[in-house]
């Protein structure tokens, strides 16, 4: 197994009184995408704002690339090559297209052979190109924010459910765009309720249940095992697709 | 990096469309259009048309940075009235030691002295804005009562700051020479200063426009607006955006002071909280965080009280809360809602 980028250990999150990570540990090893599963309010979208610092981890240590960012600020965090689509996907409705994209590319304007990439993997962008993003599908929605988080060359991915609400040719569209991620050697931690989806991208896998992670290994050894998969995933998952 | 190619979406669905929402604009002339016959006379309903659209740009100069600052930051500021007073009182650094280029029938002197009138101001009010941001807004994001608390004890004690400093009695500020009086062409009569105002509040709007729509700095305050979140996400630390914010917001206030004193031609340290119920009134009308509905709020309110003060003056008092009744029961966000997340 290559060397963990991200690193947690026994972390722990309070959201106001409320105690909903206990003690997460798990690591993401670089190139390589990681699935995160688990049933609804297992606590993955909590893990993955706790990583941004959008909530402050209570106890525990969180390592990417071998530095602490446990305390870190977001935008630091954020600086240090970390990518990160939330679940409500964070457009800014009022900006165009191109406006989102360019405050993405923090350090000035998106060079043109990775702006043609991201508009191949996602081309309805480039046709709404100077069209509000307010205007665009929820799909489409979901496309800017993965070419936002990938506007720049990042260390690491952090999407959380980008399948969700879409139509199954959308679907089908991301994961096409994920398998074009990986061979482009990104490091993605992907949340997912799309079993099938699931199984086809990740590489290592975590299961997450109340607070904390209760499997990790290798995606193909639980999409073999299917008695593994419903001890750990019951019925909540989506094996239709 | 090449060979997958993702089509999103079936052929057959249409392209989304622009919408330029143009009817908030169109209320405007609508309004105009509409008081012409009831003002009866042409010629006294465009004095009135430019007594309110000069007394629009005057509020929307005190309003715009309130509108940020709320949008942005999320903060209830009720302290915002004392930078147009304070601004306002800040004049009389200028005007005491260039009390002579008051004197001048140079138009060009009168209008510098009136530019550095609106420097002083802007200098005082931004630099006293961020102490005020530093000292008693930072420790009470997140709450609003706290905040209303806090920036309304900000607020007395400004005020008798300026009580201490400039006296309690009022003040005249008279205004430069070639600014007084009205231009009269044909028999419309305009009043210069009226001129003058407009002419600066339609500077300034556009600078304002021109900022956030084709800079760096504008586009994240717009998606600060939106989701400061997303915006820290991004990278960004909002915090210097909230603080630069603020310090704007505050200099605006005191522009605004400044042309509102001159037009009022009187000092108060009161005048700022005065006209802060106007304030809250085109803001709200606007869209919470809306530049541009800040700007045709501001016009809207106070043309409907120079049509309303001439043509029924019983009702004057209440035209801005009924303006402002009608607006929300047609867009209970206000005219140019700002999408949140
Ligand atoms: N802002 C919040 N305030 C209080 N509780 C929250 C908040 N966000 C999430 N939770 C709770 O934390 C738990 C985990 O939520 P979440 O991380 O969103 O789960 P998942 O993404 O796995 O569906 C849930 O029980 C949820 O109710
Ligand atoms: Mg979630």
């Amino acid at each position: 197994m290559a060397e963990p980028l991200l690193h947690l250990s026994g972390v722990h999150t309070h959201i106001g009184p409320y105690h909903i990570l206990h003690g997460v540990d798990f690591a993401a090893p670089a190139g390589q995408l990681t699935m995160l599963l688990g049933r609804n309010g297992a606590g993955k979208t909590t893990t993955l704002r706790t990583i941004m610092g959008l909530w402050q981890a209570s106890s525990g240590t969180i390592r990417f690339d071998g530095n602490d960012i446990t305390k870190n600020g977001t935008p630091d965090i954020a600086c240090a090559g970390i990518g990160y689509v939330p679940e409500s996907m964070g457009i800014f409705a009022g900006l165009t297209v191109r406006e989102n994209i360019v405050l993405a590319a923090r350090s000035g304007p998106v060079d043109s052979a990775r702006l043609d990439w991201m508009l191949g993997l996602f081309p309805a962008l480039r046709r709404f190109w100077n069209l509000p993003a307010g205007n665009l599908s929820g799909g489409q929605k979901q496309m800017l924010a993965i070419a936002r988080a990938i506007a720049e060359p990042r260390r690491l991915l952090l999407i959380d459910e980008p399948t969700k609400g879409l139509a199954p040719v959308m679907v089908r569209s991301m994961i096409e765009a994920f398998k074009a991620l990986k061979e482009a050697g990104e490091t993605i931690l992907l949340v997912e309720q799309n079993f099938h989806a699931a199984s086809v991208l990740g590489d290592t896998v975590i299961v997450m249940d109340d607070g904390r992670v209760v499997h990790s290994g290798i995606m193909s050894e639980l999409v073999a095992d299917k008695n593994l998969q419903r001890r750990l995933l019951g019925l909540s998952l989506d094996t239709h697709q | 990096m090449t060979g997958t190619t993702v089509e999103p979406s079936a052929p057959s669905e249409p392209l989304p469309r622009t919408r330029t929402d143009w009817l908030p604009l169109l209320l405007v002339p609508a309004l105009a259009l509409l008081a012409l016959p009831l003002v009866g006379s042409g010629s006294t309903w465009a004095t009135l048309t430019v007594a309110g659209l000069a007394m629009g740009m005057m509020i929307f100069l005190m309003a715009s940075g309130l509108t940020l600052v709320f949008g942005l930051m999320d903060i209830i500021n009720f302290g915002h009235g004392v930078f147009i007073s304070l601004g306002a009182y800040a004049s009389l650094l200028v005007l005491g030691p260039l009390a002579g280029w008051a004197q001048s029938d140079s138009v060009w002197l009168n209008l510098a002295l009136l530019l550095f009138c609106i420097l002083a101001a802007m200098g005082v009010t931004g630099t006293v804005g961020a102490v005020f941001e530093r000292i008693i807004v930072r420790p009470v994001y997140g709450s609003h009562l706290k905040q209303i608390l806090v920036t309304m004890g900000g607020l007395i004690v400004a005020e008798q700051a300026i009580h201490a400093i400039w006296g309690a009695s009022p003040i005249p500020i008279p205004l430069p020479a070639t600014l007084r009086g009205a231009l009269i062409i044909g028999d419309v009569v305009m009043e210069r200063y009226r001129l003058v105002a407009v002419g600066i509040g339609l500077v300034v709007f556009v600078g304002m426009q021109l900022l956030l729509n084709r800079t760096r700095i504008g586009l994240l305050i717009r998606a600060g607006v939106e989701n400061p979140e997303m915006v820290e996400a991004l990278g960004y630390r909002i915090r210097r955006l909230f603080v630069s914010v603020f310090v704007a917001g505050s200099a605006l206030a005191g522009l605004g002071g400044v042309m509102w004193a001159f037009y009022r031609q009187t000092l108060t340290a009161g005048m700022g909280m005065e006209v802060m119920v106007l304030v809250f009134i085109v803001i709200i009308i606007g869209g919470l965080g809306s530049v541009g509905g800040c700007f045709v709020g501001s016009v809207l309110v106070a043309l409907v009280a120079n049509y309303v003060g001439f043509i029924e003056p019983k009702l004057a008092l209440i035209s801005n809360i009924l303006v402002m009744a009608l607006v929300l029961i047609w867009r209970p966000q206000g005219l140019f809602p700002v999408a949140r997340r």
